[in-house]
């Protein structure tokens, strides 16, 4: 008995033999980029999922510049067909490392635009520079991102930035007192939140109440939002995703909180007008882009972009997905080859592209330098520019 | 402790859709002895549909508003297509697997669940963009020992005890009731008495469905938001819920509903970082404490 | 018969070690590519999943619904190991080390849910496994130090198909040996008449809990493997839709079937992939196919059937319960 359990032992081990004999190959780099005088761009996004809102903004976002360019491209005075690759990580983390490898291996694109959310970004980043694939995150706001490695770029600002901007606006439009109500089981309002706190409270501004709730599940914020009230804040910080602000803004209202509300940038949807109907009124958020900006390339995507979708207003998702491919699109024009390895060298390059946003050029640490602007809506859910915030 | 009474009121809010949900829950639960994941995306198409439908009466708007006449036929409609829809999928999904171990049925209506909440969001017209449900009732503040409870939650929370005593006696003292727990008991000696199974049962996920439209109206009343995905973690609540309150027991489900909202309603209020875990907590120490459920007795199993 | 037995017993391992070999060769010749290796990887550490759970459910007759908790706790547990405490130490003892601390991880919370299981039975068990799972969630996201719900990062890439495929042979290795084990009739018996099997002198307390720490312990090494794999993890990649995505593994490919849960954990792990081409309709399409297969293979896919070697006396555990006369439609009911 004891002797055959020993021999099946053995043929495990053998087993473990041949496969640690082995392990040693994987996934080296490869070439990748163009193949023919075709152009590839991968596209990552959450089509379906509880975020699949965010993804329909993304591929708007990109079909504008689909529609731009009408499926060719000029490089250096030779004519490429430039094709799009839509992918569905439905917000995980699994299924876009899973995604990526086939963006990468088997669709052999030269770049990939997004993913959106910080954790995807964060899972697939080090896939991305393992192969040498160079990425543009969309709205990837955590810092550490970036840091994957040298293929990692973003279009986005920063959480730091982002919470700066906010206890900016707030300090300086006269609140010494805030309270905030955060989403502790997400990473963009955790990040957020710990920005906003450390900024603020850097001014002299004091945060009177801080309350959390946990998960995207329960769209029940009453009691937050009392003893919130119960503090007496002069202004309201909500971090928070952009499925729970409607419902955040109007329990709010209906709980006394008749200050002025601030939020992130994902309040930049007109969704939260819509669920949240008058309540909207006297909300402010910190974003990247103001869709009553009058420079050329604002007017430009605004007026493509409503045309396509039916009067649609784009919303900062489908502004940052359209900017990151443009920024795609002009490596590829810079790149000294049509590799891989170019378009990152062209992306670390970027001076002064022209943006809906502004111009806006590439950091040593693969950020974009750009400023935000502050926006407001008024009692009909359309929003409002009111200031703008321009990095130190 | 200023704000007990309106916690409580809270509570008793967040509790009253748990509740309604659960009660729709547990007649399917109780009867068929299945657990029925796609419950809670019944209460998202009772929603949705509403929301639709609101839309189609749009001309006899008046202001933000309904007629009460429009109203009712709005809700009317949306309960019986939500009725219809849920025994339409008993007849396609569950029947055949009756008979089977019911752990199979629990996978079919995962199945069932994934595509009434992928298949909306895929079709065009409905998408995955959350919306903001019409306002069917102005509500209006009252106050209570100093604590205000508007209209809407009065309404919710009457609604819940009403459905529930409403529910007790169809399932106790009609014909229909006496039938329902002829198979519950068992399916194979009910059918030698006469009973039709297949109609039980259709009935049975009919009011299942409208139950869960309710509370979808009910729901995207109190949280005016509607998307395809809503239904998905009410409807696991409303499954703790019913199992709480004693598997199959009526009363039992109205009780576990609103044990667990309140319970999370206070949990969050002590400690807001640590609420949701404590909710959950609670669950197990009730549990413990009584195995079977709140209203349920512990059967001896014999061999 | 003697070296027949051998043989028997070497198949498992000569069989990975071929499909080792084959995806190696395929990789090499440019057919297989990076994408199914992630794939395949995916599958692997699903299959430890599932097989995992099959004990608990399936074999033992228990009703875990939060088995991505114990998972969670695995993934947590190793990555601490790997890379905080021994973050500048690269070495295959360190990864073999965090996925031993995943795994004990996991089988201490294993113990503490199976002392319910003691008390509560079916789906009252359930949902305090469900409650379980949600409230390792919610504590995992308020410790700071492992990134709370920002999550952990930097967590070292060690984990590959070659480790992947090892450690999944070597969960069903062992697990076919449990289940044909005196453990493993203990388990079968508790499953099929828990009054019964005590009335025949096995101790059910002792053997649940057992069940449930074993199961623990596999489902945290796989927890711990997904964690070197995705490199990056936080508290909601654990959530009750994973857990419920084991079940529909578990009894699409039959429970109380080894080879079920290999079957079901790989086709359905691939199924959603597949559909890639289908765009939107993908995840309402991989629905409808799921229930069509539960519709016309309702016993799962390998209900009832065990490959050669995963079994080894049919007769006894898959056609007729030890104890009692198995009821119409009433398996696995409270």
């Amino acid at each position: 008995m004891k002797k055959s359990s020993i021999k099946r032992f053995l043929g495990l081990f053998l087993a473990l033999a041949v496969v640690l004999g082995m392990t040693a190959c994987g996934g080296g780099k490869e070439a990748g980029g163009v193949d023919g005088d075709t152009i590839k761009i991968g596209v990552v996004c959450p089509i379906s999922g509880n975020s699949a809102i965010a993804g329909k903004y993304i591929t708007h976002g990109v079909e504008v510049v689909e529609e731009e360019l009408g499926g060719k491209i000029k490089i250096k005075d030779k004519e490429y067909k430039i094709e799009f690759i839509y992918m569905d990580n439905e917000a995980s983390e699994e299924k876009t490392t899973n995604v990526f490898q086939k963006l990468i291996e088997e669709e052999k694109v030269i770049a990939i635009v997004g993913p959106d959310m910080s954790k995807c970004a964060l899972a697939g980043g080090p896939i991305a520079q393992k192969a040498g694939c160079p990425i543009v995150a969309t709205f990837a706001t955590n810092t550490a991102v970036t840091e994957v490695g040298d293929y990692i770029f973003r279009a986005c600002f920063i959480d730091p930035f982002q919470g700066k901007m906010a206890a900016q606006y707030i300090w300086e439009s006269g609140y010494k007192t805030t309270a905030v109500m955060f989403n502790n089981a997400d990473a963009y309002a955790t990040g957020l939140t710990d920005a906003f706190v450390e900024a603020y409270e850097g001014f002299g501004g004091t945060v009177v109440a801080k309350e959390e709730y946990s998960g995207s599940d329960v769209k029940d914020y009453n009691v937050q939002l009392t003893k919130l009230a119960s503090s007496n804040p002069e202004c309201v910080f909500f971090p928070n995703l952009l499925g729970e602000l409607g419902l955040q803004i109007q329990q709010a209202r209906a709980a006394g909180l008749n200050c002025p509300i601030v939020c992130g940038d994902s309040a930049d949807t007109p969704e939260v007008g819509e669920v949240a109907g008058a309540a909207v009124e006297n909300v402010a958020y910190v974003s990247a882009f103001s869709a009553e900006a009058t420079t050329d390339a604002a007017k430009s995507f605004v007026e493509k972009y409503t045309a396509m979708f039916d009067g649609e207003t784009p919303n900062s998702n489908a502004e940052l997905a359209y900017e990151a491919t443009q920024m795609v699109l002009y490596a590829l024009q810079n790149a000294d080859e049509l590799t891989r390895e170019g378009v990152r060298d062209a992306l670390k390059n970027i001076e002064g592209l022209e943006l809906p946003s502004g111009k806006m050029s590439m950091a040593e640490d693969r950020n974009p330098i750009k400023g935000g602007v502050v926006m407001q809506y008024d009692a009909d859910g359309v929003s409002h520019y009111v200031s703008s915030i321009n990095p130190d | 402790m200023t704000y007990f009474f309106q916690y409580l009121i809270y509570g008793l809010q967040l509790g009253s859709v748990y509740a309604l949900l659960a009660l729709g829950y547990t007649m399917v639960y109780g009867i068929v002895g299945m657990i029925n994941f796609a419950h809670g995306d019944f209460l998202m198409i009772g929603a949705l549909g509403t929301y639709f439908i609101a839309q189609a009466f749009e001309s006899f708007q008046v202001g933000s508003t309904y007629p009460m006449l429009i109203i009712g036929l709005i809700i009317l409609t949306a309960m019986a297509g939500t009725g219809v829809i849920a025994s339409g999928v008993e007849a396609i999904a569950y029947r055949p697997l009756r008979n089977k171990p019911r752990m199979i049925a629990l996978i079919t209506a995962v199945g069932v669940s994934m595509f009434l909440e992928n298949f909306p969001r895929a079709l065009p017209f409905i998408g995955p963009n959350p919306r903001s449900f019409p306002t069917l009732f102005q509500a209006k503040n009252i106050d209570l020992f100093g604590a205000t409870i508007t209209t809407t939650q009065l309404v919710m929370i009457v609604l819940a005890v009403v459905t529930m005593a409403v529910l007790y006696l169809v399932v106790n003292k009609t014909k229909i009731g006496s039938q329902m727990r002829a198979v519950s008991m068992d399916k194979d000696a009910a059918s030698l008495m006469g009973i039709n199974i297949n109609k039980v049962i259709s009935i049975t996920f009919f009011i299942g469905g409208a139950l869960a439209a309710v509370s979808g109206i009910c729901y995207a009343s109190a949280y005016p938001q509607v998307d395809v995905y809503m239904g998905s973690w009410l409807g696991n609540m409303s499954f703790v819920s019913a199992v709480l309150g004693g598997i199959g027991d009526i009363r039992g489900a109205m009780l576990g509903g609103f044990i667990l909202g309140i319970a999370q309603i206070f949990a969050t209020a002590i400690n807001s970082t640590f609420g949701y875990a404590v909710g959950f907590i609670i669950l197990i120490i009730i549990l413990l404490v009584k195995p079977a459920g709140i209203m349920g007795r512990l059967v001896v199993e014999k061999v | 018969m003697k070296g027949k037995k051998w043989i028997k017993a070497v198949y498992p391992a000569a069989i990975v070690a071929l499909i080792y070999l084959l995806v190696t060769v395929l990789r090499q010749l440019g057919i297989m590519n990076g994408y199914y290796n992630q794939v395949l990887m995916f599958a692997g550490i699903n299959i430890m999943m599932t097989a995992s759970l099959n004990l608990v459910n399936g074999f033992t007759g228990q009703f875990c619904i939060g088995h991505a908790g114990f998972m969670s706790l695995g993934a947590y547990g190793a990555a601490i190991v790997t890379g905080m405490l021994f973050k500048h130490t690269d070495s295959i003892f360190v990864f073999l080390l965090g996925l031993f601390a995943g795994g004990l991880a996991a089988m201490a919370a294993g113990m503490l849910i199976g002392l319910p299981s003691l008390k509560l039975k079916g789906d009252y068990l359930a949902i305090v496994t469900l409650a379980f799972g949600e409230i390792v969630r919610a504590l995992l996201r308020l410790v700071k130090p492992i990134g709370g719900a920002r999550g952990m990062i930097g967590i070292p890439g060690y984990a590959n198909l070659g480790w992947i495929l090892f450690f999944m042979a070597l969960t069903l290795f062992l697990l076919r040996n449990l289940i044909h084990s005196p453990f493993g009739r203990a388990f079968i018996a508790i499953r099929d008449n828990e009054v019964a099997a005590d009335a025949m002198g096995i101790n059910t307390t002792k053997y649940k809990m057992t069940s449930f720490c074993i199961a623990a312990f596999i489902a945290g090494v796989a927890g711990g493997l997904y964690a070197h794999v995705i490199s990056f993890i936080q508290p909601d990649n654990f959530s009750f839709t994973k857990s419920a995505d084991f079940l529909v593994y578990l009894y699409a490919g039959g429970s109380g079937s080894l080879t079920g849960s290999v079957v079901g954990a790989t086709l359905l792990t691939i199924l959603p992939e597949f559909l890639r081409f289908l765009a939107d309709w993908r995840l309402a399409v991989y629905a409808v196919i799921l229930v069509l297969v539960m519709l016309y293979r309702s016993e799962g896919l390998c209900g009832g059937l065990e490959l050669p070697f995963m079994r080894i006396r049919r007769k006894e555990l898959y056609e007729e319960p030890l104890f009692g006369k198995k009821e119409k439609g009433k398996e696995g009911q409270a």
